[in-house]
């Protein structure tokens, strides 16, 4: 440590005490600023997901966690009675995987597309726009429980207004069991998470657009370029960045779903996620050694789409 | 003639978006002003002003004591993750160490964790602890992802503030605590006013942490005292009363947003653009 600071080129400040003595003093000072952050990061983040990694090779219960054997990799998969057994057998876990990855590419999508209408509205200038804007915030800011248990209402098989009102409109013809329905309820849910996140979107597209260049519009509009190839060929590549880590912010909240699905559609295996899946075993079988285990593969699966993501979309992540 | 049409369509399409924005919670408030009797009958506009909903709401379950259990974790979480992230953040933006780097990433992927993925390590830290079904068990774990969004937004709001000042105040010979707490937090409160109410937002919204840890109804916070509300049957939800609830922890939410509109979205685009 202390050659790299005396090879560090000597800052302005650091005056007559000389770059090393000073440049060490700030160091201690910064660790020590840290230290409270960073203990709390290693007791609330690091010690539950060792204790968790750890957990998922024992046979823990919930009812009593200090009693439990390590049983090496028996709850990922083991041979018992001649037959393959375990989480990597567990059509139940791959469903939900399934449905946690169709869940996250149709909600990112439907949420992309909409936020960026939203956003291109927005962009412009018009009256009330300041209202619009307030508006579109609304979504954003009621809580995740509250947006499902509204929806949820209007979408009540009997009473509901949205049957209600497709009725009305022709439509339907008969009214339709949004959230009991095994059918409906994969759209359902992502009916609320659309509504409830689209909103996001449109801040962070809006963002990027309010930074573009005014030149190249103009440039465009001289020329008699339609705007539809404008919007294809000028914008859609300059905001790809923004647009990217947008979309990637969302797809991780989308990875680990679990209030609008609790809600909505409860255990139900069409809409179970990885997250339904895990506090199922963790809480309701109590059983801490096979969740855990379950935990421990969700944590790997999102990492895992994270990190082809980025390098496949070619996401930076500049932090100067 | 064209133009016109353009206008038009325009218009429709912005009515269009406010409409989807707006109806679902405009809904909610119709339908919590409704008699249980009248519940069944669609309308769309309130016909009368009943209040009955809102009475029954805080007598059938301990709803104020989840009301005050939300402020008091939220507000907790908020003092915490400012107090610890204005420190972290100083350090982090303004001087130059070894390992700040490969720190900051750290502290982002922390922020990208799943919460699901550590239930079963955080329940076994809480149950260690002796917070099991109490409250500062949701405050501990909720600085699991208010702490490093808040130190992540702080440092690079700290950035952007001019060296002079700091330099001058060394010059004088005040002490880092001193330059933190007298130069930069006067000149952080906006910003601390941001990251203050996103973390807010977080903590009162949020649903599993809350769900797991806590058993009896007055540890309940909001959102899972809402999740629960039951009837006599699952058909026969008391939705009148659902919807007020609903109704009473939104509305303060909504207004802050509403209030806080710049300085939210703001926070927003420099958590995750800049991020």
């Amino acid at each position: 440590m202390p050659d790299n600071a005396q090879r560090q080129l000597p800052e302005s400040r650091t005056g007559a005490t000389g770059p090393s003595g000073l440049e060490k003093t700030r160091a201690r000072t910064a660790w020590l600023f840290l230290a409270p952050t960073l203990v709390t990061l290693l007791l609330i983040a690091l010690w539950p997901l060792l204790h968790t990694f750890v957990f998922s090779f024992t046979d823990a219960t919930l009812a009593d966690l200090s009693a439990y054997r390590f049983i090496g990799f028996d709850n990922y998969l083991q041979r018992l009675d001649g037959e393959w057994v375990g989480l990597l057998t567990d059509d139940g876990w791959w469903r939900a995987v399934r449905n946690t990855l169709f869940f996250t590419v149709v909600s990112v999508t439907l949420e992309t597309i909409v936020g960026m209408a939203i956003a291109l509205v927005l962009h412009r200038t018009f009256p009330g726009r300041g209202i619009v804007r307030a508006a579109v915030l609304i979504p954003w800011a009621v809580p995740t429980i509250v947006s499902t248990k509204m929806w949820s209402w209007m979408m009540n098989d009997q009473f509901g207004v949205i049957n209600h009102g497709l009725m009305a409109l022709g439509l339907l013809s008969e009214p339709l069991a949004w959230t009991s329905d095994p059918d409906l309820m994969m759209a359902s849910v992502l009916m609320v998470d659309v509504w409830k996140a689209a909103p996001f979107m449109a801040l962070l597209i809006l963002a990027a657009l309010q930074m573009l260049p005014s030149d190249c519009y103009e440039a465009a509009r001289v020329d008699g370029i339609h705007p539809v190839k404008v919007f294809f060929k000028v914008t859609l590549p300059l905001i790809r960045p923004a647009l990217m880590v947008a979309v990637i912010f969302r797809a991780m909240d989308a990875l680990r779903v679990f209030d609008v699905i609790y809600v909505l559609t409860s255990n139900n295996i069409k809409t179970m996620t990885m997250a339904i899946y895990v506090r199922q075993q963790l809480v309701e079988f109590q059983m801490t050694g096979y969740g855990s285990a379950a935990s421990t593969l969700l944590f790997m699966i999102i990492a895992g789409c994270i990190a082809m993501y980025i390098a496949l979309g070619r996401v930076r992540f500049d932090a100067e | 003639m064209k133009k016109f049409f353009g206008r038009f369509a325009f218009a429709v399409l912005v009515t269009v978006i406010v409409l989807y924005a707006v109806f679902p919670f405009y809904y909610a408030i119709v339908s919590s002003m409704k008699p249980a009797s009248q519940l069944f009958r669609v309308d769309y506009f309130p016909r009368q002003w009943y209040w009955g909903n809102y009475v029954s709401v805080f007598r059938e379950q301990p709803f104020a004591a989840n009301i005050l259990n939300s402020v008091l974790v939220a507000t907790s979480v908020v003092a915490l993750s400012l107090l610890l992230g204005v420190t972290a953040a100083y350090a982090l933006a303004r001087i130059r160490f070894k390992g700040r780097g490969l720190l900051l990433a750290t502290i982002l992927g922390v922020s990208m964790f799943p919460q699901v993925a550590v239930l079963s390590g955080m329940y076994s830290l809480i149950k260690a602890l002796g917070l099991y079904n109490k409250l500062p068990a949701l405050s501990l774990s909720y600085m699991l992802f208010t702490l490093p969004f808040t130190v992540w937004l702080l440092t690079t709001f700290m950035r952007g503030l001019p060296q002079e000042l700091e330099d001058a105040a060394t010059m004088d010979g005040a002490s880092p605590w001193v330059i933190v707490t007298r130069i930069f937090i006067p000149l952080m409160w906006p910003a601390m006013v941001t990251t203050g109410l996103l973390a807010f937002i977080a903590a009162w919204n949020e649903f599993l942490f809350a769900l797991t840890f806590t058993l009896t109804e007055d540890v309940r916070t909001v959102p899972v005292a809402i999740a629960l509300i039951s009837g006599a049957s699952e058909h026969e939800l008391p939705w009148g009363n659902i919807m007020a609830a609903s109704v009473i922890v939104t509305v303060p939410v909504v207004a802050l947003v509403l209030i806080f509109q710049r300085r939210i979205v703001s926070g927003l685009t420099a958590g995750a653009v800049k991020g």
